[in-house]
């Protein structure tokens, strides 16, 4: 089981209501207890001062609600490990943008007299082809930390995104990409085996438990290796490519990235997600993303095959057929 | 009653051992979890020199292997001499995969060194039936299939020989090549299913959890992912690599696959490609591997295949085939430069006239 210890130091009640609520908490959750003031008396039978009730009641609180996650999470028979198997799902637009941005016409455009226009190259897909806005998922509202090199990098990749985007041509997404597109992956996870199937482009992780050191040579998917910390299920990945991207919006990396996931259940069917990025080659100091991941709960759901490939042939080689396939313009 | 006493002793320590030979999860059932390397020099097919025969005698399996293994340890020390010139215009005339310009040396190829070993017997074929260790004739449709395509396979001599006949020439579009140069699947059926031994990328990651049962085949990573207990998908939804579903037989998980799409990986089959697989634990690190195939459309009847898959301490590693698939590229231009050549060559004809 996790250990859970609480400091109740750091401890704070934010507001009078969610003290009302945790009184009304501890008075249904403690009926062992004969009274409250039975059960804030200490051993002398002197009843202690309010704010440490206030912590002893948050503490209950958070001990209970905690144990009641606990309880309703699977567990891998002969483990004691979280079974995160399913099929599971982001839901948020962070494979536009991983940082805060407002919805925007089009993910290649041109200046036009009051601001962006669709590039022509995509501009028949018109509002299907268009960027929705979102609050970004780095923590506390941060922005990428990137170098003034990194930076203009970043803004090359934007002006050339049709070009350099390795989704656009269906390459290996990495990590953490991989884990926010918009499509399920699957977890399969055995007594001591974590896999994770990827509907997009049919990419795989096999998570290492023992770790097989270095990597021989970078991949675009790297190598990842995971320990249990408690009910996290913690997965350093390194050994990537620098082609890989993080979003839609041109976010990079170099081949130094190392990642680190935490992967939390947060009860039977959301999973908290978490990743820190360490490149030094591109930026000032690490950063995380964090979101939830959703269980997909319909019945009889299945991986589709997304073998994009085939899609992006007519891309990248159509203009070698013996005889043009598109109609004449 | 000593005699008793010891037959229930042995009888009691007999059960646990029983059971133990195979490794099992927390709940009891089989556990295929593991890496396994199914490379195997046994042909699908039982060769015209086994004759009737069903089974290698070992001491025969073992000279072969053995003369194998010479064969290749050879080879991979020949060291090449790095002034070599290129191969002639033309090609220099050798056969294989990559034909006529000399294709993979030993580096390249893992295609196994030992005959794969089946309830203690080396048999002659991975088919046993039909008994005689070949697939079953083919039907009217695919004979008439094979031979339409058969038109199309010409000894690559560098001339656009396409337009000389009027005909679609094999590199006029990208759908046109196989679909392991395409990476859409791997060669040999690797990932089939049936799950068939290739010239190299033979391994399989296996990983199982209460109802599920992964397979990732390392050419291509594809992943096939078995619902243990679970039904097919709507007859609509079709997959490369079909939809599986398993159950329990005993220790045997039975697979049954099918909604296949127009092109499955096993060679000539359709979307009515139907197989079921049996797999079972032999013992902590061999798992036999069982297979029938029926496809109304190219076989008259069905057949059925087994080897063993050994498990092997090596480490699957990504296989990232479309991201630096540079081939298709050079067999389209390849085909444009030779048609431009071609042309060239009309034009010079006609003026000559």
């Amino acid at each position: 089981m996790r250990k859970q210890t609480v400091n109740p130091t750091i401890f704070s009640i934010r507001s009078p209501r969610v003290l009302v609520a945790i009184l009304a908490l501890i008075v249904i959750g403690l009926p062992g207890c004969a009274t409250l003031r039975d059960y804030f008396q200490g051993p002398d039978g002197v009843a202690e001062e309010s704010p440490a009730k206030e912590e002893t009641a948050a503490k209950v609180k958070e001990a209970s609600a905690l144990a009641q996650t606990q309880s309703k999470i699977k567990r891998i028979p002969g483990t004691n490990h979280p079974d995160l198997n399913g099929i599971w799902q982001a839901i948020n637009t962070a494979n536009y943008n991983v940082e805060r941005h407002l919805a925007a016409p089009a993910l290649l455009t041109v200046e036009g007299p009051r601001g962006p226009v669709p590039h022509f190259k995509v501009v028949a897909m018109g509002a299907v082809g268009s960027v929705p806005g979102g609050l970004g998922v780095i923590k506390d509202g941060q922005m990428i930390p990137y170098t003034p090199e990194a930076a203009q990098t970043r803004e090359e990749n934007r002006a050339n995104w049709a070009d350099r985007d390795p989704e656009v041509k269906c390459y290996l997404p990495g990590v953490p990409r991989a884990n926010y597109m918009p499509f399920p992956f699957q977890i399969v996870q055995g007594e001591d085996s974590f896999f994770i199937a990827y509907e997009y482009a049919g990419a795989v992780r096999d998570v290492f438990f023992d770790d097989p050191g270095e990597a021989p040579i970078d991949s675009w998917m790297g190598q990842s290796v995971g320990k249990w910390e408690g009910d996290t299920l913690v997965v350093t990945v390194t050994a990537q490519v620098d082609t890989t991207w993080f979003d839609r919006s041109g976010n990079h990396h170099s081949a130094a990235m190392v990642v680190t996931e935490r992967w939390t259940p947060m009860g039977p069917n959301h999973i908290h997600y978490e990743a820190t990025i360490d490149d030094p080659e591109t930026f000032t100091e690490p950063w995380t993303i964090e979101m939830p991941l959703y269980r997909r709960m319909e019945e009889n759901l299945i991986l589709m095959d997304f073998k994009c490939v085939q899609f992006v042939e007519e891309l990248l080689y159509g203009q070698w057929r013996r005889e043009s396939v598109q109609p004449e313009e | 009653m000593k005699t008793l006493i010891m037959a229930g002793v042995a009888s009691l320590l007999a059960v646990p051992l029983m059971a133990d030979e195979i490794p099992r999860t927390a709940t009891g059932k089989p556990d295929f979890s593991g890496t396994y390397d199914v490379k195997t020099i046994t042909p699908l097919e039982r060769s015209r020199q086994s004759g009737d025969s069903s089974v290698i005698k070992p001491e025969d399996a073992e000279n072969y292997s053995n003369a194998v293994k010479e064969g290749n340890k050879a080879n991979d020390n020949r060291v090449l001499d790095p002034n070599r010139e290129a191969p002639p215009e033309g090609g220099d005339g050798s056969p294989g995969a990559a034909g006529n310009v000399g294709g993979y040396n030993r580096f390249w190829i893992d295609n196994g060194e030992e005959f794969t070993k089946v309830d203690g017997e080396y048999p002659t074929s991975i088919v046993y039936d039909p008994p005689n260790g070949r697939r079953p004739g083919w039907t009217q449709r695919a004979i008439a299939r094979f031979g339409e395509l058969r038109n199309y396979w010409r000894k690559n001599t560098g001339r656009a020989w396409w337009l000389d006949e009027d005909l679609p020439g094999p590199s006029d579009h990208p759908e046109f090549l196989t679909l392991s140069d395409r990476c859409l699947l791997g060669f040999s059926s690797t990932g089939g299913p049936p799950m068939l031994p290739a010239l190299y990328n033979n391994i399989k990651r296996v990983v199982q959890s209460e109802n599920t049962l992964m397979i990732l085949i390392e050419m291509v990573h594809d992943a096939r992912i078995i619902r243990i207990g679970g039904e097919h998908a709507p007859d609509d939804v079709r997959k490369w690599l079909g939809d599986s579903i398993g159950w329990w037989e005993g220790d045997t998980l039975v697979v049954d696959t099918t909604n296949f799409n127009d092109t499955p990986a096993l060679g000539m089959a359709t979307r009515d490609l139907h197989v079921v697989e049996r797999f079972t634990m032999t013992d902590e690190n061999n798992m036999l591997y069982d297979f029938t195939v029926s496809d109304p459309n190219v076989w008259q009847d069905k057949w059925s295949g087994k080897y063993n898959w050994p498990k092997t301490d090596s480490q699957l590693y990504e296989y990232a085939c479309h991201e630096g698939n540079y081939s298709i590229q050079g067999m389209l231009k390849g085909a444009r430069e030779a048609e431009k050549a071609w042309f060239a060559e009309q034009a010079q004809t006609e003026s000559g006239e």
